[in-house]
């Protein structure tokens, strides 16, 4: 259901922007291949981990790092791997979405996902000389906090 | 190029693994090409309209629309462009950076372009779409609105705080 709404919204804004402007929709699939071509090895690569991990790794001990019974430190464990890691978001999720299947915190999951995307700290120094050293180290602080907050929230109301 | 000699080195790895476990535990190695089967099956079925849609986003929001956009816009609707442009934007958060910066040079307030980092960090369209996918509506939808205060506090607090005076300052 949801993939199928997908796919019209994607075949309808396509369709409206061929007839509104043909090269530049017609450059925009090179952009989708270009695009298709840097993400298909990595794709591929942690599609197959998962089914490692999946298939080698015990439930417990998924459910003692990550899942309720590590409680708040599991939370933080997963918050800080997420803060070090960069991987791009749609390769995280399947594997944050397995991760939860099999039995990790919804708070782990929700810390995970949500550094992985707003905190960077391998891009940090990039960041400071941008900004300013001060603006980059409160800007993924304060980050980290609010991710360890909303993954907290998220994992009282989604049970 | 540089990285993809890396990623072939794990596949090639993997493939190894593979090939040991299939000789001495062949129902574990079944079981995890089932596993990645099923995977790389939901992947398949949701990827097209995905890279047709990044697509789409990179060619008619190009960057110079954004910094334009962004530039001039002040008060509540400086908050809504950035949030916009911030989801249009496709790439890692260092693509947003350069355009962070000219976007300060350009006049944009400290608060908006955090919230533009901010934004294009967290939330991208087809990113949700795949979040939905792989961790449920629920999960989403509940992380989306959660992590929207949380940007304009944290852009909030930056900005109260001044915190760009090193480097930009002097460009200003």
């Amino acid at each position: 259901m949801f993939v199928w709404l997908i796919w019209a919204a994607a075949a309808l804004a396509f369709t409206f922007c061929f007839f509104k402007n043909r090269e530049k929709t017609a450059s925009s699939l090179r952009v989708s291949l270009k695009f298709l071509r840097s993400m298909a090895l990595p794709t591929l690569l942690i599609i197959w981990t998962i089914g490692f991990v999946l298939g080698l790794l015990p439930t417990e001990v998924i459910s003692r790092t990550i899942g309720r019974e590590a409680g708040f430190m599991g939370v933080a464990l997963a918050a800080v791997v997420g803060s070090i890691v960069l991987i791009q978001a749609f390769i995280a999720f399947p594997l944050a979405g397995s991760l939860l299947r099999e039995g990790a915190n919804v708070s782990a999951v929700a810390a995970f996902v949500t550094t992985l995307v707003m905190v960077g700290i391998v891009t940090l120094p990039l960041e400071a000389k941008c900004f300013g050293k001060k603006f980059a180290f409160w800007r993924n602080f304060l980050s980290f906090l609010f991710a360890l907050m909303i993954a907290l929230i998220m994992g009282a109301v989604l049970k | 190029m540089k990285k993809v000699p890396k990623v072939l080195f794990f596949l090639i790895g993997l493939l190894v693994a593979q090939l040991l476990l299939a000789f001495y535990y062949p129902l574990r190695a079944r079981e995890i090409l089932l596993t990645s089967k099923t995977y790389l099956l939901e992947m398949l079925s949701i990827l097209p309209p995905i890279l047709i849609l990044v697509g789409l986003f990179e060619v008619w929001v190009p960057k110079s629309v954004i910094t334009r956009l962004l530039g001039i816009a002040s008060g509540w609707k400086g908050v809504a462009v950035a949030v916009l442009t911030g989801t249009a934007g496709m790439g890692p958060l260092y693509v947003a950076f350069p355009i962070g910066v000219s976007l300060l040079n350009k006049g944009a307030s400290l608060f908006n372009v955090a919230i533009f980092l901010c934004v294009w960090a967290s939330i991208k369209i087809p990113m949700v779409l795949f979040e939905v996918k792989f961790l449920g509506a629920e999960f989403a939808l509940l992380r989306l609105a959660l992590t929207v205060p949380a940007i304009l506090l944290i852009a909030a607090l930056l900005n109260t705080f001044r915190l760009n005076t090193s480097r930009i300052q002097g460009n200003l």
